[in-house]
C-alpha cells in the first residue's frame, strides 16, 4: 500500500518534444497495421520527417522560453514527476540528435537510383533461402524500420533528459532495443547483419545488466535512484550533502555502482574496453543505420554520461570525484590510442568509420573528463560537428556500390550495364573515386578532413573546445596525447583521401579488387570479415553478398549511384555544416554556451 | 562478532566451488568417449531438423505466440500492483492505466492486422 | 559616409564573386567568363566611386572610418576582428586598383582574346582584385596580410599563366619565394606588434606607436625592429634593394598583368605598408634612414639596368623598380614625404599602366617581340600607340606639367630638405634623387626612341599594326590622366590636404636649394639627358645585335650581378643546407616517421586479433574492462589517500 498518493505535475509543454516523436512511432506502428502496402512507405516516410521537424520547432519554441527565464526552478529545469529534467542542456542534446536523426532519416529514406533502399524485404526471412528471394520478387518492403527509428530517437532524448538512474535504464532500453532490430535489416550481407544485431543485442543486453546492477547499488547505498532529486524526493547528492546517507565505509559501494552505470553508458558511446561490438555491429548493419546509430547515440550516450559526471563529481566529496576522474582517463586514453592505431589498419570503409568512432568517443572523454562546465559545452559543439560528419560520410558510403560485369564486356565501364549490388566497402575499391564523381568525393572528403580535425573544418573547433575543456581542468597533458593521437588518426583519414583523389582508378586494380571481395566473401576468408563469418558458423557461402545474385559475384566494378534526392539533401547539408562551423563557429558556439546556463 | 555479511560471501564461494569443481571433476574424471549423438545439438531431446532444401521458414508462428504473450504478459504485471493500490491511485492511476492499455493494444492490433493470429 | 561604409565590403565581393563564379564554373562561363571579370571590376569602380564622392562631402576629420564586421578568431588575449580602414589613403588605393584594374580587364579582353585560357586570366585578375582590395581595406596587420598573400598569390598564377613554357614558370617560382622572404619579414612585424601592444589592428597600434596611448607602447628598440621587418616585407613586395631580382623576370606574364600587378598597383603595396604604418616608422628615426637608403639605392639600381635592357618589357620592370625607389625614398623622409610618395604612386600608376599597356600593343602588333633593337620608327605604324606612350614618356621624365613632374619634382624637393638639421642628408639624397631623374630621363627616352624613332629594323615576317579600340580606349583614358591627373591634385596642394587624416600635416621645411632654380636644373637635366638618348637612339643607327658595350654595360644587362650574388650568397648555402636537411629527413625525421607509421601498422595488426568476431570474446573483454576500471578505482583512491 502507498501511504499517500499524490498525482504527479507533468509539465506536457516541456514532454511536447518526446511526446511527438514517441506518439509517430506509434502511429508508425498503426499504419504499418492499416494502411495498404502501396503507400504504406511514403506514409511512413513524410510521417517520421513531419514529426521530426516538428520536434526541432517544439523544441526551438522550449528553448527560447527555457534560456529566456533566468533559470527560474521549474521553467529551466523541469522536473515531470520527478523523473524527466529538461535543463537547456539536455534540450540542447536534444535538439541536435533529433536534428541529426532527420538528416540520418533522409539517407534511410532514400532508394538510390538503383530503385532499391538499404533494407532487406522481410529481415525475417533466413539468408539465401528461396523464402527470401519470394519476398523479393514479392516487392515486400520492411517500412516497420520508421517507427523503430522514431522509437530510437525518443529513447535517446529521454536517456539525456532525466535525472532518475531508472528511467535512464528505460530510455537506454528503448533507444537500444529498436537499434538491434535496426541492425537486423540490411538488404545485403544479410548474415552479417543477423550476425551484426545479435552481437549487439547480446552484448547491450550484458551491458544493460551491468548498468542495472550498478543503480542497484547506488539504491543500496542511497535508498533513492535519482540523481539530484528536490526537496522532497532528494537524491544521492542531496542525501549525501545533508548527510541521511553518510559516506563513511560506504565509498566503494558507491564508487562500484557508479562504475557500473558508467560502464552501461560507456558501452553505448563505444568506449575502450566497451568497445568490441562497434566494428561488427557498424559493418553489418544497413549503412544508413549506421549513420544514424554513430551519430545520435553516440550524443545520447555521452550527453548522458558528462551530466552524470558531472553532476556525481561536482556533488560528491573530492575523493569520490578523483577516482571517478581518474577511471575516464584512463578509459580516454585506452580508446583513442585503439581507435586510431587500429584504424589505421582498416581495409573496409565501415570498419574504418567505426574505429573512428571510437577514437572520437576517445576525444570526447577527454573532454569529458575535464569535468568542469566547459566540458559541457565542448562536448555539445563535439557532437554536432562529429555527427553531421558522420551521418554524411555514411551516406556517401551508401551511394558507392558494386555493379556486376555484363559478360562479354570486360571493361563494364559503360554504367549502364550490369545489375547494381550491396556497397562497395572495400578500400581498394575506392581507389580513384574523385575522377568518377568529384562532389561526392569532395564532400566525402570534407568530412574526413573534419574528422581528422584540420582547420576550417567544423571538426578542428570541436576537437580544439574539447581539448581546451580538458586544459580547463587541469589536465594540459592529456590534452597532449589527445593531440597526439589526433596526429596519428590524421594519418588514416588522409590515406583515405590520397586514395580517392590521387590513385588512379586502374580497371585491372579496381577488378582485381572486388574479385579479392568477393572470393572473400564467398570463403570467409579477408581480415575481421573471416572470424565473424565463422563464428556464424552457417553458410559460408554468399553469406557476404547480395542475394539476387548468389551466381555472378566473380567479377564486380565499383560504381556510383544517383541518390533520389533525400540522401543527397542530406549529404548536402553535412556538408555545408561542416564547413560553415569551420568558418563560422560562432553562433552554434554561443548557443552551447547558452546550453550550459542553469547547470546545477 | 564478525562482519554480518560473512555468511553471504561463504555462500559465495561455496556456489563457486561446487560450479566450478562440478565443470572441473567432470573434464578430470569423466570418460570421454564421442558418438555422433552426443556431438549433435541438443534441442529439447527432439532430433535436430535439417533445414528443407533450398531453404525454408523457420516456425515463426512459435515467435509470434512469444511475441503475444509478452503484450498480454506485460499487461498484467502492471494491472496487478494497479489493481492493489487501485483506490490510492484514483482517478491519475484510471488515466495512466487507460493509457498503458491503449498502447499496448497498438502491437496487438499490428499482429492481428499483418496476419499474426492467421494460424491455420 | 556612415551610410555608405557597408557598400565598402562590396568592393572586394564583387571580384571575389567573379573569380569565384569563373573559377569554379569551368568551362561553362567560357563563352562570356571574360564579360563577367571585366564586370565584377566595373562593379567595384562603380561602388569605389560612390565611396569616393561619400567621403569627400564628409568633413575631413570624420573620414577614416573603421568599420567591424565580424570577429574573425579570438583565440587567447588575442580578438582578431575582421573590418574595413576606410580613409583617404585606402580610398586612394581603391580608385587606383578599381579604375586601373578596369581599364586594363577590358584591354585584356582583346588583348587575350586568342589565348584559349583567357576564363581563367580574367579569374586571376578578379582574385588579384579582391586580393589587392582586401590589403588596403584592412583593419589590422593580420587581414592586410591576407591581402598581401592573396595578391602574391595572384602574382604567382599570373607571372606562370603561360607556364607550359619553363622560364615563365621559374619566374614565377621565383617571385613566389622572394616574396616569401618579404613575408617572414611581415609576419615577424605581427609577432613583435602583438607581443608588444597585444593588438594587430591598426586602431590599436599605431596610436600606441605614437605613444598617444598610455601604458601600452614599446621602446625605440623595438619599433625600430618592427620597422625593419616591415620594410623587409615592403622591399619583397615592392622589388626593393636587396629583393629586387624577381621583378624583370616577372614580365614573363601577360602584359596587361605586368601593367597591373607588376607597375600600377601590387608592387607598390610596399609603399602602402611603410605610409599606413607611418607612425612606427616615426618611432624609429634609424629605420627611417634605411627606408631612404634602401630607396635611393634601389631608385639608382633600377636606373642604370633600365639604361642597358633591350627588352621593353624589362625595360619598363626596371623603370617600376627605381620609380617605387623614389616612392620609398619619399616614405622615409617624414610627414611631408607621404603625401608626395603616396601622390607619385598614384600617378606613376596611371603613366606607367599606360607605357605598358602601350608596350603590350607594340607586341601585339609585331607578333609579342620583345627586342627594342627589333623595332625602330613604328609610329607609323600604330600613332594611337605612339602619342598615348609619348604622353606617358613625357610624364615618367617629369616634364611639367605632365603627371610626373608634380609627384617626382615634389619627391626630389623633399629629398633636398635637411632631416633634424642634418644638411649631409639633404644634399646626398637630393642629389640622387636628381641623378635618378636624369637617368630615367635618358633610358626612358632610349626605350621611346628605339621603339618609335629612327629607322625600322624589323623584317618583312612583321606586320605592325594598330591595336583594336578595346585595347586603345584604355590606352587613351590612362595617357589622358598622365597627361592631367598631377597637375588636377596637385594645383593648391589638393591631394596632400586629401591624405592629412591620415598622414597627419606637416609643415614644408626649407630645401638646400630654393624651389625654382631646383625646378630649372631638374628641367636641365632632364630634357639634356632625353637629348643625348634622341642622338643615340633615333638620330643614329641603332645596330640590331647588341655591341659588347662597356663594363658597366654588360654588368647591367645582367641586372648588376644580382641574379648572380642571390645564388652565390642565399641559393648556395641554401642548397647545401637544403641537401643536408634532406638526407636528415630521410634518415632521420622519415626514419622516425616510417617507423611510427610501422609501428602503428604494427601494433594495430596485433590489437586487431582481439576483434576476433566472438560475442563471447567480447563479452569476456567487457568484463575484463570492468575490472580494469575497478582496478584503476581502486588504486586512484589508495594514491589519494
Amino acid at each position: 500500500m502507498i501511504p499517500d498518493f499524490t498525482a504527479p505535475l507533468i509539465d506536457w509543454a516541456a514532454l511536447a518534444p518526446l511526446l511527438v516523436v514517441l506518439g509517430a512511432g506509434v502511429v508508425g506502428v498503426l499504419v504499418e497495421a492499416f494502411v495498404p502496402d502501396a503507400v504504406r512507405r511514403a506514409t511512413q516516410i513524410t510521417l517520421a520527417l513531419a514529426a521530426l521537424a516538428a520536434t526541432v520547432v517544439l523544441i526551438v519554441l522550449r528553448w527560447g522560453l527555457i534560456v529566456g527565464s533566468d533559470g527560474a526552478p521549474g521553467v529551466s529545469d523541469v522536473l515531470v514527476g520527478g523523473t524527466v529534467m529538461v535543463t537547456p542542456f539536455a534540450l540542447a542534446l536534444q535538439g541536435t540528435i533529433v536534428v541529426l536523426a532527420f538528416l540520418g532519416a533522409l539517407v534511410v529514406a532514400d532508394r538510390t537510383s538503383s530503385g532499391q533502399d538499404a533494407f532487406a524485404p522481410t529481415a525475417a526471412a533466413v539468408p539465401g533461402t528461396s523464402y527470401e528471394d519470394l519476398a523479393r520478387r514479392a516487392g515486400l518492403q520492411q517500412t516497420e524500420v520508421y517507427p523503430l527509428l522514431m522509437f530510437a530517437t525518443g529513447g535517446m532524448m529521454l536517456f539525456v533528459a532525466t535525472d532518475d538512474l531508472l528511467m535512464m535504464f528505460v530510455a537506454l532500453e528503448v533507444l537500444s532495443l529498436p537499434l538491434y532490430v535496426l541492425c537486423a535489416t540490411a538488404r545485403r550481407r544479410r548474415l552479417l547483419s543477423q550476425e551484426a544485431a545479435a552481437k549487439y543485442f547480446l552484448l547491450g543486453a550484458f551491458a544493460s545488466a551491468l548498468f542495472i546492477f550498478g543503480v542497484a547499488l547506488i539504491y543500496g547505498f542511497a535508498g533513492t535512484v535519482r540523481l539530484i532529486g528536490d526537496e522532497d524526493k532528494p537524491g544521492v547528492i542531496r542525501r549525501v550533502l545533508s548527510g541521511d546517507a553518510p559516506l563513511d565505509g560506504m565509498t566503494v559501494l558507491v564508487v562500484a555502482g557508479i562504475l557500473l552505470v558508467l560502464v552501461g553508458l560507456l558501452f553505448k558511446l563505444g568506449a575502450v574496453p566497451f568497445h568490441a561490438w562497434t566494428p561488427d555491429v557498424y559493418a553489418g548493419a544497413p549503412t544508413p543505420i549506421t549513420g544514424f546509430m554513430a551519430a545520435c547515440t553516440k550524443v545520447a550516450a555521452v550527453g548522458a554520461l558528462v551530466k552524470v559526471l558531472y553532476t556525481l563529481v561536482v556533488g560528491l566529496p573530492p575523493e569520490v570525484g578523483e577516482q571517478l576522474r581518474t577511471v575516464v582517463i584512463v578509459v580516454a586514453i585506452l580508446t583513442m590510442a585503439l581507435g586510431t592505431v587500429v584504424g589505421a589498419v582498416q581495409t573496409d570503409i565501415k570498419r574504418l568509420l567505426a574505429y573512428s568512432s571510437i577514437a572520437h568517443a576517445g576525444f570526447l572523454l577527454v573532454a569529458v573528463a575535464g569535468i568542469n562546465l566547459e566540458s559541457l559545452r565542448a562536448v555539445l559543439f563535439y557532437m554536432v560537428a562529429y555527427g553531421v560528419a558522420t551521418v554524411g560520410a555514411f551516406g556517401v558510403v551508401t551511394l558507392v556500390r558494386e555493379r556486376t560485369v555484363v559478360p562479354g564486356r570486360a571493361d563494364g565501364a559503360d554504367g549502364e550495364d550490369g545489375v547494381v549490388l550491396g556497397e562497395a566497402t572495400h578500400l581498394s575499391q575506392w581507389a580513384g573515386l574523385g575522377r568518377r564523381a568529384p562532389w561526392l568525393t569532395a564532400a566525402f572528403a570534407l568530412f574526413l578532413l573534419s574528422m581528422a580535425g584540420i582547420p576550417l573544418t567544423a571538426g578542428f573547433v570541436a576537437k580544439f573546445g574539447a581539448f581546451g575543456a580538458a586544459v580547463a581542468g587541469d589536465l594540459w597533458w592529456l590534452a597532449v596525447v589527445g593531440v597526439l593521437a589526433s596526429v596519428v588518426a590524421v594519418f588514416f583519414y588522409v590515406r583515405v583521401i590520397v586514395l580517392m583523389m590521387f590513385t588512379p582508378p586502374a580497371e585491372e586494380q579496381l577488378l582485381a579488387g572486388a574479385e579479392a571481395r568477393a572470393q572473400e566473401a564467398a570463403t570467409g576468408t579477408g581480415d575481421e570479415a573471416e572470424a565473424a563469418e565463422a563464428s556464424s558458423g552457417a553458410e559460408p557461402a554468399g553469406g557476404g553478398v547480395a542475394t539476387e545474385t548468389r551466381t555472378e559475384v566473380a567479377r564486380t566494378v565499383v560504381t556510383v549511384v544517383g541518390s533520389r534526392g533525400p540522401a543527397a539533401v542530406a549529404i548536402a547539408v553535412c556538408a555545408v555544416a561542416t564547413l560553415v562551423l569551420g568558418v563560422f563557429p560562432g553562433p552554434v558556439l554561443e548557443l552551447a554556451g547558452e546550453a550550459i546556463k542553469f547547470v546545477p | 562478532m564478525t562482519n554480518p555479511y560473512v555468511p553471504v560471501l561463504v555462500l559465495m564461494a561455496v556456489a563457486a566451488v561446487l560450479a566450478l569443481g562440478g565443470v572441473a571433476a567432470s573434464a578430470v574424471i569423466g570418460p570421454k568417449r564421442y558418438n555422433r549423438a552426443k556431438l549433435d545439438a541438443y534441442e529439447c531431446g527432439i532430433e535436430p531438423t535439417p533445414h528443407a532444401t533450398g531453404g525454408g521458414r523457420l516456425p515463426i508462428k512459435y515467435y509470434l505466440v512469444a511475441m503475444t504473450f509478452i503484450v498480454f504478459d506485460i499487461e498484467v504485471v502492471f494491472l496487478y500492483p494497479w489493481a492493489v493500490d487501485f483506490t490510492t491511485l484514483a482517478t491519475f492511476g484510471l488515466v495512466a492505466m487507460l493509457g498503458f492499455l491503449a498502447l499496448i493494444t497498438v502491437p496487438f492490433v499490428y499482429e492481428w492486422r499483418r496476419g499474426g493470429f492467421d494460424w491455420v | 559616409m556612415e551610410n555608405v561604409i557597408g557598400l565598402a565590403p562590396w568592393l572586394v565581393g564583387f571580384p571575389l564573386l567573379g573569380a569565384a563564379v569563373l573559377l569554379l564554373g569551368g568551362r561553362a562561363t567560357d563563352r562570356w567568363g571574360h564579360w563577367l571579370g571585366v564586370a565584377a571590376s566595373t562593379a567595384a569602380a562603380v561602388t569605389g566611386f560612390v565611396l569616393l564622392f561619400a567621403m569627400i562631402s564628409t568633413p575631413a576629420e570624420e573620414r577614416v572610418v573603421d568599420h567591424h564586421l565580424w570577429t574573425w578568431l579570438s583565440a587567447g588575449g588575442l580578438d582578431v576582428d575582421l573590418g574595413v580602414r576606410l580613409d583617404p589613403l585606402s580610398m586612394t588605393f581603391v580608385m587606383l586598383v578599381t579604375f586601373v584594374g578596369t581599364l586594363i580587364h577590358v584591354y585584356s579582353v582583346a588583348y587575350m582574346a586568342h589565348d584559349p585560357h583567357r576564363r581563367r586570366f580574367f579569374a586571376y585578375l578578379n582574385l588579384f582584385v579582391a586580393a589587392m582590395l582586401t590589403l588596403v581595406l584592412a583593419d589590422s596587420y593580420l587581414l592586410l596580410f591576407v591581402g598581401w598573400e592573396g595578391v602574391g598569390l595572384a602574382s604567382y598564377l599570373l607571372i606562370g599563366f603561360w607556364d607550359h613554357k619553363r622560364p615563365n614558370a621559374v619566374a614565377a617560382k621565383k617571385a613566389f619565394v622572394m616574396n616569401r622572404v618579404g613575408d617572414m619579414g611581415l609576419i615577424a612585424a605581427m609577432a613583435l606588434i602583438f607581443a608588444n601592444v597585444g593588438s594587430v589592428q591598426f586602431a590599436d597600434v599605431l596610436p600606441a606607436a605614437a605613444g598617444e596611448l598610455s601604458g601600452v607602447g614599446a621602446s625605440t628598440a623595438t619599433w625600430t625592429a618592427v620597422a625593419l621587418c616591415l620594410l623587409l616585407a615592403a622591399c619583397g613586395k615592392s622589388a626593393q634593394f636587396p629583393l629586387q631580382a624577381w621583378l624583370g623576370d616577372a614580365m614573363a606574364g601577360p602584359t596587361p598583368v605586368s601593367a597591373l600587378i607588376h607597375a600600377a598597383t601590387m608592387v607598390t603595396a610596399g609603399v602602402y605598408l611603410m605610409v599606413r604604418s607611418a607612425p612606427i616608422l616615426e618611432a624609429a628615426p634609424t629605420a627611417q634612414l634605411v627606408v631612404v637608403c634602401v630607396g635611393a639605392v634601389t631608385l639608382i639600381f633600377g636606373a642604370v639596368v633600365g639604361c642597358a635592357k633591350d627588352d621593353i618589357k624589362k625595360a619598363l620592370a626596371a623603370s617600376t623598380m627605381s620609380q617605387i625607389g623614389y616612392m620609398m625614398l619619399a616614405a622615409g623622409l617624414g610627414p611631408v614625404g607621404y603625401g608626395f610618395a603616396i601622390f607619385h604612386l598614384l600617378t606613376h600608376g596611371f603613366f606607367k599602366a599606360g607605357l605598358f599597356l602601350g608596350a603590350g600593343s607594340v607586341m601585339h602588333g609585331m607578333d609579342d617581340e620583345v627586342d627594342m633593337r627589333r623595332f625602330g620608327g613604328l609610329s607609323r605604324f600604330l600613332p594611337v600607340t605612339w602619342i598615348t606612350m609619348g604622353l606617358g614618356w613625357l610624364a615618367i621624365l617629369g616634364v611639367f606639367p605632365f603627371s610626373g613632374f608634380w609627384s617626382k619634382d615634389g619627391i626630389i624637393e623633399t629629398a633636398f630638405v635637411p632631416v633634424d638639421g642634418q644638411p649631409w642628408r639633404a644634399w646626398l639624397f637630393g642629389s640622387v634623387a636628381l641623378v635618378g631623374a636624369a637617368i630615367t630621363a635618358f633610358y626612358m627616352s632610349r626605350l621611346f626612341f628605339m621603339t618609335f624613332g629612327g629607322q625600322r629594323r624589323w623584317d618583312d615576317d612583321h606586320h605592325p599594326h594598330e591595336s583594336p579600340a578595346l585595347m586603345t580606349v584604355p590606352m587613351i583614358i590612362l595617357a589622358i590622366g598622365s597627361v592631367a591627373l598631377g597637375g588636377l591634385l596637385a594645383v593648391g596642394g589638393t591631394f596632400t590636404t586629401w591624405l592629412e587624416p591620415v598622414t597627419g600635416h606637416a609643415e614644408h621645411g626649407e630645401p638646400v636649394i630654393p624651389f625654382w632654380p631646383l625646378v630649372i636644373l631638374t628641367h636641365v637635366l632632364v630634357i639634356g639627358a632625353a637629348l643625348l638618348a634622341f642622338r643615340q637612339y633615333a638620330v643614329s643607327r641603332v645596330p640590331v645585335t647588341a655591341p659588347r658595350g662597356s663594363l658597366l654595360t654588360r654588368a647591367a644587362r645582367r641586372d648588376l650581378f644580382q641574379d648572380a650574388t642571390n645564388e652565390t650568397l642565399v641559393m648556395l648555402p641554401g642548397q647545401v643546407l637544403t641537401r643536408s636537411l634532406v638526407y636528415g629527413d630521410k634518415a632521420v625525421v622519415d626514419g622516425g616517421w616510417l617507423g611510427l607509421g610501422a609501428t602503428v601498422t604494427q601494433v594495430g595488426e596485433k590489437v586487431r586479433g582481439m576483434q576476433n568476431g566472438y560475442a563471447r570474446s567480447y563479452a569476456a573483454m567487457i568484463l575484463t574492462g570492468v575490472l580494469v576500471i575497478a582496478g584503476v578505482a581502486g588504486i586512484a583512491a589508495a594514491v589519494s589517500q
